[in-house]
């Protein structure tokens, strides 16, 4: 059988992608999900505070990932799980998705359209090489909320954790709830890079010390993790000779960042932007190979699965309009990055694809405290976006109306953090 | 009691065990530590040399090159990845050049085959990713890269077939001498054997001390190296040598077999022979030096840094490093010396194991029998990811386990994991699981993987979870129990 769309994981972006592309005219959709069941990393996050933006209102992992699931039921979509892709093939009008599962053995699925949604992955001890021994104990956050949510085994009971990104913070609390001691959070940089809402309920509820501008600059214990050694870092994040101060401990964490999960797409031959570390897309999220879509975390490391599923469905609306033969591919204008912001997508945007909007997600570079963001077509002006604080840990969503865009027959759309006026 | 009883699973060890099963003897294989091969054999370049630089002179000259020719027979009997992609000496300068000149000299001597010296457009039509001040280079192209881990399992795995008895967890604390045979004293039971082969890695000088008046001495000298991922393995094509000094080879930058790329070592004396904590300072030290020859390095890849040791050995004066492996039967009686076994130790292996059991156990004891059942190879080790899509299709319909990839960074099967386990020699840890299949040597470092392969441990042991062990008995554990809200529910 040949697919209408195939999507490559069902976590929240696949979910919600698969339910619009079947909502949009696209007949057959399958899902192709890795692990033993849909939901993706939500089932891990059995914490509250997911759904606010699009259910309004406070769920858990589980739950803002069973109502994706149950529409995905209701539509009759097919998924397979255990299923791993291994690669995926341009033939030109259509992809051939190599899967390999237990039951069904290898197989060569062919799809007019894919929508790529294989999330991120943890940044490790080994990409920031933390000098000392390496010994067991030290986990990145999400191994270890996978370990204590998902098989009810503790990594440990005394605990330094490195980083404050959200996984971070929410494994500081799951693990003092669970009776381990936290001693501190540390971070390397002079803010941190978690949501403010969760350095209040994960660590100052719990008296849990978030030690800005510090790192870890020794790994002690041959076997297993017996201590850190934790020091403050200058301007330039170099360690200031004197601070070190040892803390014994039997478990460090890790939230040192996410890196979208690729492999698929680089081998593909997809093209890349090394900024997001993701593929280069269009306001329907399609990318470089005409009927490849991606959306959520594989093509830039959002903060709130809202706006993964609100990414989602721009990707399923694309691949259903690719299919009927309605997208349009003639891109009117790039995007790019000025002074102060980290990146933007989309890259690209197609005008006759647009409906009402677009909304063009970035990330600033720093904290800035009243400024606004720009948004500048050559010299022109065309939209400001107003926050009172800008954090890099907090996802900038600049939505300019069609009707602004339209002004302009092309160009490049370039975003800039500037005092306000 | 055992005929012979060798100290040390490590690749010399394991290796020796494995020639001596081509004859009818009773051997057992001792290690203090959870698994084969897991400590200098584990830490290493991973390269097989040419065999130029050491004199011909030293053992290290001697056995060096006919070790490397060995290498493709081997590595297809123990179905171990290796690949002869050739190696480059490089020159910034005429004074390098020189030295070069000596190498290549030095390398016909000892019978280096098709050693050529490049000029500089050839060295860069080679590699083109080398720096452009890069004037000239010794090209060696029977140079190698290989898995030493791999190789030391499969050596192990094979000895065991072949009628040895590996005895892990063994940690030797005393030998008495009963002049006939030796009693070993271990924390887990005493072992009795007619014959020792010491192999014992960093600790063999400690374990002749225990049978005999000492006179060598092993310093342990500290390497420190980065693993780039596998986006980064084609960087270079071969072997990249800076032009060595009197400190040593240098930061050599490499492709490894497995298509990463890795760079390293440094050479720093230690005192205590467990210090393999990586420092900041020397880290950086590597990724300055390697940049030297090697221009475009990104560093924004790396997956991993260790440090591992190697084992300089220092005779009779303790104060004159002589500098050579130590390869004979010592003035006691019946105990073989296998020591100061640095590199070229690892290319040197098949060689120096062929001369130990031919030329020192041989003549020791009188009337030994040829091992009819002597078989060379061992079980075909399948690796999903290295199969074609036939191979592919026909493993996962005769065990659907190959169909589950656990792995995800290196196309790791569950079939693969259950077969490492359940081998010879197998895998009783999750880092003996990684060294084996590769299972958590990607860029996710295991992250996602391992609370997999601890649950297949644990599975296939039939040991609780919290029992599974990153590395070492006991000590290393991964899991400290079950949670509060688990314990509650019981």
């Amino acid at each position: 059988m040949i697919y209408d769309v195939v999507i490559l994981g069902g976590g929240p972006a696949g979910l919600a992608a698969a339910v619009e592309a079947k909502n949009g005219g696209a007949e057959n959709v399958l899902i192709l999900e890795r692990d033993r069941e849909l939901g993706g990393i939500l089932n891990q996050c059995i914490h509250n505070g997911f759904g606010l933006h699009t259910f309004n209102e406070e769920l858990t992992g589980p739950e803002y990932a069973e109502r994706y699931i149950q529409k995905v039921k209701d539509l009759n979509i097919p998924y397979m799980l255990d299923t791993m892709v291994l690669d995926m093939h341009d033939n030109g009008d259509l992809k051939a998705i190599h899967v390999i599962n237990e039951e069904n053995g290898y197989m060569i699925i062919e799809a007019k359209a894919v929508i790529l949604t294989m999330g991120c992955r943890e940044r490790t001890s080994g990409a920031i090489g933390i000098p000392g021994y390496r010994p067991s104990g030290v986990f990145t956050a999400g191994t270890a909320q996978r370990f204590i949510n998902m098989e009810g085994f503790m990594p440990g009971k005394e605990v330094v954790i490195l980083g404050s990104g959200d996984i971070g913070l929410i494994m500081a609390r799951r693990m003092t709830l669970e009776g381990a001691h936290v001693q501190a959070v540390c971070e390397l940089m002079p803010y941190s890079n978690g949501l403010v809402r969760n350095i209040v309920q994960c660590l100052d509820d719990y008296d849990i010390p978030l030690k800005l501008s510090h790192t870890i600059t020794f790994i002690h214990g041959k076997d297993r993790l017996e201590g850190v050694t934790v020091a403050k870092v200058d301007e330039k994040l170099k360690v200031i000779p004197g601070t070190e101060e040892y803390i014994p401990c039997d478990t460090l964490l890790l939230s040192v960042g996410l890196i979208p999960e690729n492999e698929i797409t680089r081998n593909a031959g997809v093209v890349m932007d090394n900024r997001t570390n993701g593929a280069i897309v269009g306001e329907l999220r399609q990318t470089s190979m005409p009927g490849v879509f991606a959306c959520g975390n594989v093509v830039h490391v959002h903060d709130l699965v809202d706006f993964v599923s609100e990414e989602a469905v721009l990707a399923g609306k694309g691949a259903a309009k690719f299919i009927k033969g309605e997208l349009d591919n003639e891109i009117t204008f790039t995007t790019t990055n000025g002074d102060g912001i980290g990146y933007v997508v989309p890259q690209q945007v197609a005008m006759k694809n647009v409906e009402d909007k677009v909304t063009f997600y970035m990330r600033v570079r720093q904290v800035f405290k009243d400024k606004v963001v720009n948004a500048y077509i050559g010299d022109q002006l065309i939209a400001t976006k107003k926050e009172k604080k800008l954090l890099p840990a907090e996802m900038v969503n600049f939505k300019i109306a069609k009707d602004i865009l339209a002004q302009y027959p092309a160009g490049e759309i370039r975003f800039v953090v500037e005092e306000a006026k | 009691m055992y005929d012979i009883a060798i100290i040390g699973a490590g690749i010399a060890g394991s290796y020796i065990a494995r020639e001596l099963t081509r004859y009818k003897l009773d051997i057992v294989l001792l290690d203090g530590e959870n698994d084969v091969g897991n400590q200098i054999t584990m830490a290493n370049s991973a390269i097989v040399h040419a065999g130029f630089d050491a004199p011909a002179s030293k053992l290290k000259g001697k056995f060096n090159a006919p070790g490397n020719i060995m290498y493709e027979k081997v590595c297809e009997d123990l179905d171990v990845p290796f690949k002869r992609c050739g190696s480059l000496v490089v020159a910034h300068n005429e004074y390098e050049m020189a030295t070069i000149q000596e190498l290549y000299q030095n390398g016909l001597k000892n019978g280096v085959p098709g050693l050529q010296i490049l000029f500089k457009d050839e060295v860069h039509a080679m590699e083109p990713n080398l720096n452009e001040d890069i004037c000239g280079a010794l090209y060696a192209p029977t140079a190698g890269i290989v898995s030493p881990f791999e190789l030391c399992i499969h050596a192990a795995e094979n000895a065991v077939d072949n009628g040895v008895t590996l005895k892990m967890n063994h940690m030797v604390s005393d030998i008495k001498n009963h002049h006939g045979y030796f009693e070993i004293i271990t924390n887990a039971g005493n072992v009795e054997a007619k014959y020792v082969i010491n192999a014992a890695g960093l600790f063999a000088d400690n374990i002749y001390a225990m049978v005999g008046e000492p006179y060598f001495k092993l310093l342990a000298r500290k390497g420190h190296y980065f693993i780039f991922d596998k986006e980064a393995g084609s960087l270079v094509n071969s072997v990249i040598f800076p032009c060595p000094s009197k400190k040593g080879k240098g930061i050599l930058v490499a492709p490894t077999v497995h298509g990463n790329l890795l760079i390293g070592p440094d050479a720093e004396p230690v005192s205590y022979k467990g210090d393999i904590a990586t420092t900041g300072e020397r880290l950086d030290y590597i990724k300055e030096n390697a940049l030297k020859n090697c221009p475009d390095l990104p560093f924004n890849k790396i997956i991993r840094s260790y440090a591992g040791l190697r084992n300089t050995p220092v005779r009779d004066t303790y104060t004159t490093t002589d500098g050579d492996f130590i390869i004979e039967e010592s003035p006691v009686r019946g105990f073989i010396n296998v020591a100061g076994y640095e590199s070229p130790g690892l290319t040197s292996i098949p060689a120096v194991a062929h001369h130990v059991v031919e030329n020192i156990v041989k003549p020791m004891i009188p009337h030994l029998e040829e091992n009819p059942d002597y078989n060379p190879k061992v079980r075909k080790h399948l690796r999903f990811d290295e199969m074609t899509e036939e191979e592919k299709v026909e493993i996962i319909k005769e065990d659907p386990k190959y169909g589950k990839v656990i792995c995800r960074c290196e196309t790791i099967t569950e079939g693969e994991i259950i077969d490492v386990i359940h081998r010879s020699a197998g895998a009783r840890s999750v880092k003996a699981v990684k060294k084996r299949t590769r299972a958590g040597m990607g860029r996710c470092q295991g992250g996602f993987c391992s609370p997999r392969v601890v649950e297949i441990l644990a599975r296939e042991l039939n040991v609780p979870l919290d029992d599974v062990m990153y590395d070492q008995q006991d000590s290393a554990y991964i899991l400290s129990g079950h949670t509060k809200s688990v314990k509650e529910e019981a």
